[in-house]
């Protein structure tokens, strides 16, 4: 980093907000729905304990929201700070949904206000769970909305192009363009599946930990059958997904799979290195699925990397590296909360304890699904480079010329730093310090049924 | 109305909204760190607590909205602000994380963490300052443009006047407005006690915030002539700003109607707000940017505005059920719980041992 550069370091401060705030982002937009299944389950059952889940969830999602908002707010000032010429142009289009997201979000902060302040002030359960529901609408809303913005720049479209100006703008065409379906939809159940693993694992750990507590049974039993099946479901759309990019950004693609000459029956590539010259080599190789991936047949031609213009490709290695970090852990979430809804079904037959293998893959899982939104994410944005704004506009066209934002990356390094170190250590204390059990006794809740 | 007018007619009320409850919310953490150094912390913190809980996180969407919609109205408004305000913008981004998180840290975390509460304390009264430095550059002489190039000179934010006495201004209406706010919420708590420590505040902070705005009104004499000529011909408004002034600090010193003395309050600020803003048009950037260059194409206008529209009907009776839970519920601003066991919500559960 030698030169000053404010392209570079404005991709990296973005890029690093982003990588915060899509922690505390993706948390935020699943743990809603898990407390809904949590709250929903134990007044329809009249069981106390996923009450008391749905209660300590609650809690814990407190403080993970107040980071959220933070760096989101960080992020939304950042986007005119750091790129005030992609707004100025690229602001005609995205207006609407970036305001619409906000509505969203303000929905979600009035009801989560009064969700988490009314848990014992309403006689009728069920209107403090409906409470519920506008806080998991209004931030699924919002990922959603927030989703089109960057689905407009991977695939632009409802506008005229006149003299680097947008013009004869129609909100929203520009707002359901190609992209949108693929990508709200997989940003949304990787959600849930994260936010599944994160609440599996606690619950996993607190059991390897020697916790016999039912309790932590009917948490890992809900968490791990909703990770399979929104687990499920993000496979099937990623599958989606690869159709979509065939279709539209056949470089992101090709990138992604090192594939160079179009051909039919292409095949997909598993890790392996590529060398100076292109060549892959300690690579598996998977005859035809490329093909499949793109089109559903074998036949399908796809196209290769040698018909971009090399100043056009994006980075090869990075491309590759996270598509397959994203699809092998996916893969790993499947495998795992599978072997969980089984190992449970069983162990309620034999009377066996789920092996102790079993919850520390659940364990893992947490942090390896972080890795693959964190992974997935950068595959998409890298995979569009060198467009901030696809055919239209480059990055560098986009950031400032501001000096000092060099300076800007290092405080705001700092600030990150700082926030999830005291973030993690305030959830650690929250529920190390009260365990289950002692709130267990401490409310009152006898057996699971009253 | 035309569109532009429309665009930041909305975005100003917006903008006076988040002014009001921010001021209220900056200045209550603020009181809430004094009072635990000044050993009145059990007099007042709960009082506080009680209302900064459910709400701390509305507040921040006024901003956000604010910032958005300018954005979405006025494209240019980014490009000129977004490039200049690089350095201040990105120092309020901060405070604002700082101060929203080590609030959730300190309420659901770690209750008696000191650094937690002064952290959160302190950024309160920086915010204002660092985001009221906006309304000083948007007067004009601090942002240039040459050959296409903006640039910002953050040296002369601290030789000229007229910047300190927006700050001023912006921090002493903090305590104000928040003191002012809290004296009704007492009174409505029935909480003597704290009523009386934060009446004193409320009364304190009064002649500071009317000797700062005759001060910003002198120096914006001095920096932005255009400016000042266009607010004493709106000077019917100021006068108005003052009469409430004078209606509001006169109840509480008679201790009584502390509910319509905030409503004094709010007009108050509220006639100043708009005398202000009506005089700055049609600049957004004095003289760069007027609210004509570069609107928003109208189909994206009319979108937006039809989604304010939308948006308005579902916020306005959410709003008002929060207020009618937290604001006007006797019994919950009282801190009496209506439940049946006695244990409340989040507040004194689980978190309250760790």
């Amino acid at each position: 980093m030698a030169t000053y550069d404010p392209v570079i370091f404005s991709r990296i401060l973005t890029g690093l907000t982003l990588f915060v705030h899509i922690i505390y982002a993706t948390i935020g937009v699943g743990v809603p729905l898990m407390i809904a299944l949590a709250e929903w389950i134990g007044i329809k059952r009249n069981d106390t304990y996923y009450l008391l889940m749905a209660r300590r969830w609650a809690r814990g999602f407190t403080v993970t929201v107040a980071v959220g908002v933070v760096t989101g707010t960080a992020i939304g000032l950042q986007l005119s700070l750091l790129w005030p010429n992609f707004m100025r142009v690229g602001g005609q289009a995205i207006a609407l949904p970036l305001f619409l997201e906000t509505f969203a979000f303000f929905v979600e902060a009035i009801f989560l206000g009064i969700y988490l302040y009314t848990w014992d002030r309403f006689k009728n359960r069920m209107v403090h769970f409906m409470l519920l529901i506008p806080v998991a609408i209004g931030s699924s809303a919002s990922a959603f909305f927030i989703t089109t913005v960057n689905a407009f720049m991977n695939t632009p479209q409802g506008f005229d192009w006149v003299d680097g100006k947008m013009e004869n703008i129609q909100p929203l065409l520009a707002m359901f363009n190609p992209a949108m379906p693929t990508k709200v939809s997989h940003v949304l159940v990787t959600a849930y599946v994260t936010s599944a693993f994160c609440l599996g694992a606690i619950a996993a750990f607190a059991m390897i930990r020697g916790r016999k507590h039912i309790y932590y049974k009917k948490a890992l039993k809900l968490t791990m059958t909703a990770a399979l099946v929104f687990a499920l479901a993000s496979a099937a759309i990623g599958d989606l997904s690869g159709k979509f990019l065939h279709e539209y950004q056949p470089e992101k693609l090709a990138a992604a799979e090192w594939h160079f000459e179009t051909s039919d029956k292409a095949e997909l590539i598993l890790g392996g290195i590529l060398t100076d010259e292109n060549e892959v080599k300690f690579a598996i190789k998977i005859p035809f699925a490329l093909s499949i991936l793109a089109g559903g047949t074998p036949d399908t031609v796809v196209k290769g990397l040698n018909e971009v213009p090399e100043h056009l490709r994006p980075p090869l290695r990075a491309s590759h590296y996270f598509f397959d970090m994203m699809v092998f852990i996916g893969i790993y979430l499947t495998v795992i909360s599978l072997a969980y809804v089984i190992a449970h079904r069983r162990s309620r037959k034999t009377g066996k304890p789920v092996s102790r293998l079993l919850l520390w893959g659940v364990v893992l899982g947490a942090p390896l699904a972080i890795m693959a939104i964190e992974s997935g994410w950068m595959f998409a944005e890298v995979g569009r480079q060198p467009w901030i704004i696809r055919g239209y506009m480059t990055v560098a066209e986009g950031a400032t010329t501001s000096a000092h934002v060099d300076t800007m990356l290092w405080m705001f390094a700092l600030l990150y730093a700082l926030l999830t170190f005291t973030c993690v250590k305030v959830l650690i204390k929250m529920f190390k310090h009260n365990p289950a059990e002692d709130e267990i006794i401490a409310r009152g809740i006898e057996g699971g049924h009253k | 109305m035309s569109y532009e007018l429309l665009g930041i007619t909305i975005l100003w009320i917006f903008l006076f909204g988040y002014l009001l409850v921010a001021s209220i919310d900056f200045g209550a953490g603020f009181f809430s760190y004094y009072s635990t150094i000044s050993g009145k912390r059990h007099i007042i913190h709960r009082i506080i607590e009680r209302y900064l809980s459910p709400v701390w996180e509305v507040t921040n969407v006024f901003l956000i909205f604010f910032i958005v919609g300018l954005v979405g109205f006025f494209p240019d408004a980014a490009y000129y602000y977004g490039t200049a305000l690089l350095i201040p913008g990105s120092l309020a981004t901060i405070l604002l994380a700082i101060r929203g998180s080590y609030y959730a840290f300190s309420t659901y975390g770690s209750r008696d963490n000191r650094i937690y509460q002064f952290l959160y304390g302190a950024s309160g009264l920086l915010i204002p300052a660092a985001l009221s430095t906006v309304l000083a550059i948007s007067e004009g002489g601090y942002i240039t443009e040459q050959g296409g190039k903006v640039s910002f000179e953050f040296g002369k934010l601290f030789t000229h006047v007229y910047p300190y006495s927006v700050i001023l201004l912006a921090i002493v209406s903090v305590l104000y407005i928040s003191a002012m706010f809290l004296t009704y919420y007492a009174a409505k708590a029935q909480d003597e006690p704290a009523l009386q420590v934060v009446r004193k505040y409320a009364l304190f902070w009064s002649l500071p915030t009317i000797l700062a705005s005759l001060f910003v009104f002198y120096s914006i004499k001095g920096h932005n002539e255009q400016h000042f000529n266009n607010m004493v011909n709106n000077g019917w408004m100021f006068v108005m700003s003052f009469l409430f002034f004078l209606a509001a600090v006169w109840l509480v010193w008679r201790r009584r109607h502390y509910g319509i003395a905030f409503v004094a309050v709010m007009l108050q600020f509220g006639f100043a707000w708009f005398g202000y803003g009506k005089a700055h048009l049609p600049y957004l950037l004095y003289p760069y940017l007027t609210i004509h260059d570069n609107f928003t194409n109208p189909a994206m206008a009319t979108a937006l505005i039809t989604v304010f529209v939308l948006g308005l009907l579902i916020l306005i009776p959410s709003l008002f059920l929060l207020m009618r839970l937290f604001l006007f519920d006797a019994n919950y601003v009282k801190g009496i719980k209506n439940d049946k066991g006695g244990k409340g919500g989040q507040g004194n559960s689980g978190a309250t041992k760790a």
